[in-house]
């Protein structure tokens, strides 16, 4: 079997910004000087005339993207994480949310994964933050193929969108001719009866692991990528309760606000089961080789199979 | 500016003025003292510089304003009103639950408000947004944006200067209201922004300084910002809060209470004459 390609959906943004300037004319992107690694470095060597560095000024970053908004632009804001959802919340939710502006923002470099950088880089907060705004629409891409097609329906959705890419390089496991998206549903991976493994982002991939791991030990386990966090497609949640019984919720974020939150709120409300929350457990992240740090905070394959073993 | 015209504009500032007292009084709450300090730019703007349209009031091509300093929303909502963006009789339900004009402006909602503000600092940057994408595009319109001193404390009004100087928005023009008073006290004793001409210029911008309440200055600043290529326009106007109405002029008390009853009376009837005395 060949090897499988590995892109960081950073880099998926990137390309995808470039594909989308042919097809929209009011398109605009800006970083905060970041470019290079956000990846709008791509954007910015082929479309000079509409990408905009702001510096490092995040705030007033959001507040333009605001401006632009307001007279009929489409805009990308772009920056990490850390500093797009948590430094500039405010402004986010002032500026973009109140109004319901058309502005997509673009946060690069979420969860651990930022590996080296440590802590103070690696965000495991934004979902939460962005969760709580009325009327933003929040995607979590997994790898690039989804990547593409969710800044492609980012652009075309009327209203405020933050989408989160990773930096690390991961499997490209959906097939470009076959990988629909839709904005708000979620996508059943492998159907199972045993358990439901819910998950968003770059563990998408390990949960399809995790649950192949489990089949080999006769457990059948279905996958569920929710890759719209907000707004939740409730109906496949419901359906995994009924059906499955167990959930188990794997996402590279603090369990506390994010996907795992989201998950057990539609399943405490319509359908109560077990719902177990596999994520950062409410501590800061640290420095180190990205794999090894997925490793240490349980997020891999290995520790799924392990907790959804738990759950049975 | 010719007699006429100059009296016509100190006629609409009363009437703002009026408007504003109306609805803070109707609202029992809300920002009067820095409100009545920006009427005469309001009339200036609304009346005389911007090309706006109230039966179109989303008109492609129109000036924007930005209040960045929101809270003086009283002060806009009159201006709107006057202007027939909207009935003047609107402005009794000023913050009142249901009402379109929302305790600071909102742009989903209230004919003629460009952006949703209120949150200081903000506005500016959204202003510098507006003037870029008219660049970007090729637009003739023109961004107004008024700030308070008090509000200038905020990192990112800094932060939207220098983007507006880096990125040359000469169709920029920024209005520094300095009525020298901020909630906790003036502006010196809290946290001074001064000397605010020098930090404009110093960030690259072109810096006009004129008593706001002086419509020949405010002509002539205006019409200079035209002049301006490749930086953006910052006016610094030197104003009083509470202007026009005699208890609230320089009381810092009057940021952010509305007029009791009695007040209410004795407010009106001090516009009213000074009306009659322009008439």
């Amino acid at each position: 079997m060949s090897e499988i390609k590995k892109i960081a959906t950073r880099d998926s943004y990137g390309n995808a910004l470039v594909e989308l300037s042919k097809e929209i004319d009011d398109l605009v992107v800006l970083d905060a000087d970041l470019a290079a690694a956000t990846k709008t470095g791509i954007f910015k060597k082929q479309v000079p005339d509409r990408f905009f560095d702001c510096g490092i000024a995040e705030a007033n970053m959001m507040g333009v993207a605001a401006g632009l908004a307001a007279t009929g632009k489409t805009v990308f804001a772009s920056s990490f994480a850390m500093f797009a959802a948590g430094r500039a919340f405010e402004i986010i939710r002032n500026s973009i949310g109140y109004p319901h502006l058309n502005v997509k923002i673009g946060a690069t470099h979420a969860g651990i994964s930022v590996g080296e950088d440590g802590a103070t880089h690696q965000c495991n907060e934004d979902i939460a933050l962005m969760r709580t705004i009325p009327g933003m629409t929040i995607i979590n891409p997994a790898d690039d193929v989804e990547a593409h097609a969710a800044v492609r329906a980012a652009a075309l959705h009327d209203g405020p969108v933050y989408l989160r890419f990773g930096r690390l390089a991961v499997p490209v496991f959906n097939d470009e001719k076959s990988y629909r998206f839709e904005l708000g549903k979620g996508i059943t991976l492998r159907d199972g009866k045993d358990v439901t493994i819910i998950a968003t982002g770059l563990m998408v991939n390990e949960a399809r692991m995790a649950a192949e791991e489990l089949s080999k030990e006769g457990i059948d386990a279905r996958v569920i990528n929710i890759h719209t966090i907000k707004p939740i497609d409730r109906e496949i949640i419901v359906k995994a309760a009924k059906e499955t019984g167990k959930i188990l919720t794997v996402e590279e974020h603090n369990i506390i606000g994010g996907l795992g939150s989201a998950v057990a709120e539609v399943v405490c409300e319509e359908c109560p089961c077990l719902v177990k929350r596999l994520g950062v457990e409410d501590r800061f992240g640290m420095s180190g080789p990205a794999l090894d740090l997925l490793k240490l905070f349980g997020l891999g394959s290995e520790n799924i199979v392990k907790r959804v073993k738990g759950m049975l | 500016m010719d007699a006429t015209t100059k009296k016509e504009l100190m006629k609409i500032a009363c009437k703002i003025r009026m408007g504003i007292i109306e609805g803070t009084f109707h609202a029992k709450s809300g920002h009067p003292g820095g409100s009545l300090s920006i009427a005469e730019d309001l009339s200036y703007l609304y009346w005389r510089e911007m090309n706006v349209d109230p039966k179109n009031p989303k008109m492609q091509n129109r000036d924007r304003l930005v209040l960045s300093k929101g809270h003086t929303a009283p002060a806009l909502y009159a201006a709107l009103a006057l202007k027939g963006f909207f009935p003047e009789s609107e402005l009794k339900n000023l913050r009142h639950i249901g009402s379109m004009l929302q305790g600071h402006p909102d742009m989903k909602h209230i004919p003629g408000v460009d952006m949703s503000t209120g949150s200081l600092g903000q506005g500016i940057s959204a202003a510098c947004g507006m003037a870029l994408s008219a660049k970007i595009s090729g637009d003739s319109y023109r961004t107004y944006s008024i700030l308070g001193d008090g509000e200038i404390e905020e990192g990112q009004v800094w932060e939207a200067a220098m983007f507006a100087s880096h990125y040359k928005l000469d169709n920029l023009v920024a209005i520094v209201d300095n009525n020298n008073l901020q909630i906790d006290g003036t502006v010196e004793e809290v946290m001074s922004p001064y000397p605010i001409p020098e930090k404009f210029a110093a960030f690259g911008w072109h810096v006009i300084t004129i008593d706001a309440h002086n419509f020949d200055e405010i002509e002539k600043a205006f019409e200079e910002a035209k002049t301006v290529k490749d930086k953006p326009t910052v006016i610094v106007q030197k104003s009083i809060k509470g202007k026009g109405i005699s208890f609230m002029e320089n009381q810092v008390g009057w940021h952010g209470s509305a007029p009791n009853a009695e007040q209410y009376e004795a407010a009106l009837k001090e516009l009213r004459d000074t009306l009659n005395d322009l008439d």
